[in-house]
């Protein structure tokens, strides 16, 4: 899985939360993230699916270290970031970037449109006085708003416009690599495809490479070079977009993709319908975590745990079906 | 710039709702009216407040003393309008000292949690178990009573509610998507304290401090009242009560009057800080 021009490589990443119940309860954890790796290439765009509490977006806060991981090492352009110093970490700062679901707590609602996208700048001292302002003008026209909307404030923004001024701010300090977790779940089915486009346009004008994190396949579908499968806090399939759409593996993968509507009355795929709930992070099930839901269970699947196999091509999968 | 920032940031949204609820109008006039009789008392007061004339001696209300007399003959009207100096200082001052503690252990306590957090909840809790009253009196009887004194035990007795809620505020706003994304952007912990946390807790804080204005004028009354706060001969409204009281019989406008102060005082601050939490409060705006 190490490629040689890796932007970002993540190694054994784990994150659990401590989880106390009662002052004199038994202390458990919440294994949100439990062991995952990847690597992203410059210039590309990984994609990152599961259900909600797979402990996707956690991974995306612990490449910017906005948590402190439990274990497993982050490198980007080679370099660990969680052995960085705290100096180290706020220059590393500027080469990651962040776009949040909600548009409507990502923005300081005390701020100005201006200073909410400035701020990356005015922390990294980064140009000064009228170059400053003529790149805040520069940023928001890049994100498709215009730079009057500098001394306004969040509230008189709409859902789509508040997700473009995150992306201006983010940005900001020209970053490498931006994480965007799930940047267009919150928005209007109307405005998901603009910033979707704006993403992508970005993405070739200034050589970003992308973190997409989302909870359905086919949103990363047009986005991703590369589609990581996450469950319950593991990456069960990885592989190439293309490949994966054409050939899922993983039973989960293969219901995942068989939920996403067809735009044709005349085909009727057959959907495959997980039975139950995501089972519960704290006490995952022994064997591979899916096997309660998995259409397909065979015999060592309730007591080994199954790893991720390369099946050739960078196709892996985490299955004993392969 | 700077006030046009703040103009639209707060006080335009803020005022939509506010100027909708009359009461609180009339909080915010009453305690506008305070100001302005505090702040011009010297042109307002008739007379002299500490002047006495023992040809005067407890007269009734006429045109001449409307409000009457005291027991040596000075003027009820130019000591309940001196004395209101004294209430107004009393109460920025002593709220202002709560708040300036209050805030900063709070927001101590909330942004960095963990051991600093406990450490500063036990001991708000251990202040909290002294009944604040007599931990003021406990407090005064080893100091000279004064106008200062009074001041700053006030303030120091009174901070724990609003740590408390400074505290909420953070722990709720620390986890708030813009201001992790500060963090992302490798703000330093000054930075997203002062600029993205501390500036949307302060709602909250602001309707505590009204009426906790509120509730100092009334300690210091009562401390002044028991002869422990503000001495005489400087006017204060409670000492004045306290001659009304020695007199109550003879001479009802002496008791009257400056319990009237404190009553519509009191309203006043109550009624503004329950507008601006219903102003300030997102479930009631529309």
């Amino acid at each position: 899985m190490r490629t040689m021009a890796a932007l970002l490589e993540v190694r054994d990443l784990k994150k659990h939360f401590p989880l106390r119940k009662g002052f004199f309860g038994e202390a458990s954890q919440v294994r949100a993230v439990d062991g995952i790796s990847f690597a992203i290439n410059e210039g590309e765009t990984l994609g990152l699916v599961g259900e909600s509490g797979c402990g996707k977006s956690t991974t995306g806060r612990l490449i910017l270290r906005l948590l402190e991981p439990t274990g497993g090492e982050i490198y980007f352009e080679g370099r660990s970031v969680f052995q960085a110093s705290r100096e180290e970490m706020r220059l590393l700062r500027r080469r990651m970037q962040i776009i949040f679901q909600d548009p409507y707590s990502s923005l300081n609602p005390r701020m100005t449109v201006g200073d909410i996208v400035g701020e990356g700048m005015v922390i990294h001292k980064l140009y000064q006085g009228r170059e400053r302002q003529d790149r805040i003008a520069d940023l928001l026209r890049k994100v498709g708003l215009s730079p009057e909307h500098m001394s306004r404030y969040p509230h008189e923004f709409s859902g789509g416009q508040r997700q473009r001024i995150g992306i201006a701010r983010a940005l900001a300090v020209s970053p490498k690599l931006i994480v965007a977790d799930e940047p267009i779940s919150a928005l209007d089915v109307s405005i998901q495809a603009q910033v979707i486009n704006l993403l992508q346009d970005l993405q070739e004008d200034l050589g970003l490479t992308y973190l997409f994190i989302a909870h359905d396949l086919r949103v990363v579908e047009h986005v991703s070079d590369g589609v990581a499968v996450m469950y319950l806090g593991k990456i069960v399939e990885l592989a190439d977009s293309l490949e994966l759409y054409a050939h899922p593996l993983h039973p989960y993968t293969e219901a995942l993709l068989s939920a996403i509507p067809i735009p044709d009355p005349t085909s009727r795929p057959q959907r495959i319908i997980l039975e139950g709930d995501i089972p519960s992070p704290i006490t995952p099930p022994p064997g591979c975590r899916f096997h309660t839901r998995c259409p397909k269970r065979i015999a060592p699947c309730d007591q080994e745990e199954p790893s991720l196999k390369d099946l050739g091509g960078g196709h892996y999968v985490a299955c004993f079906l392969y | 710039m700077v006030v046009d920032k703040l103009k639209r940031a707060w006080i335009s949204p803020f005022w939509r709702q506010f100027k909708r609820n009359r009461l609180a109008l009339l909080g915010g006039a009453i305690v506008i009216l305070l100001f302005l009789a505090a702040a011009l008392a010297p042109l307002l007061a008739p007379y002299d407040p500490a002047e006495f004339d023992v040809k005067k001696i407890l007269e009734a209300p006429s045109p001449a003393h409307p409000l009457g007399t005291d027991q040596l003959g000075r003027d009820v009207l130019s000591r309940v309008l001196w004395g209101s100096r004294i209430s107004l200082l009393v109460g920025f001052v002593a709220v202002g000292i709560a708040t300036a503690i209050g805030v900063l252990l709070g927001s101590l306590a909330g942004y960095y949690g963990g051991w600093v957090d406990a450490l500063i909840m036990r001991f708000v809790d251990v202040m909290l178990t002294f009944p604040r009253f007599f931990l003021l009196l406990a407090v005064i009887a080893f100091l000279k009573p004064s106008i200062f004194t009074i001041m700053g035990v006030i303030g120091v007795t009174g901070w724990m509610g609003v740590a408390r809620l400074v505290r909420a505020e953070f722990f709720s706003l620390k986890e708030r998507e813009f201001v992790q994304s500060a963090r992302a952007l490798g703000a330093r912990d000054h930075r997203i304290i002062g600029r993205h946390v501390l500036p949307n807790a302060l709602a909250p804080v602001l309707v505590s401090a009204t009426f906790g204005v509120a509730g100092a004028i009334l300690t210091e009354s009562a401390l002044s009242f028991l002869g422990l706060g503000v001495q005489p001969p400087t006017p204060s409204w409670g000492n004045i009560l306290t001659d009304g009281k020695a007199n109550i019989e003879i001479a009802w406008w002496l008791s009257l009057y400056p319990g009237l102060a404190i009553l519509v005082t009191v309203l006043g601050y109550n009624l503004l800080g329950e507008g601006i939490r219903d102003a300030l409060d997102p479930r009631l705006r529309q």
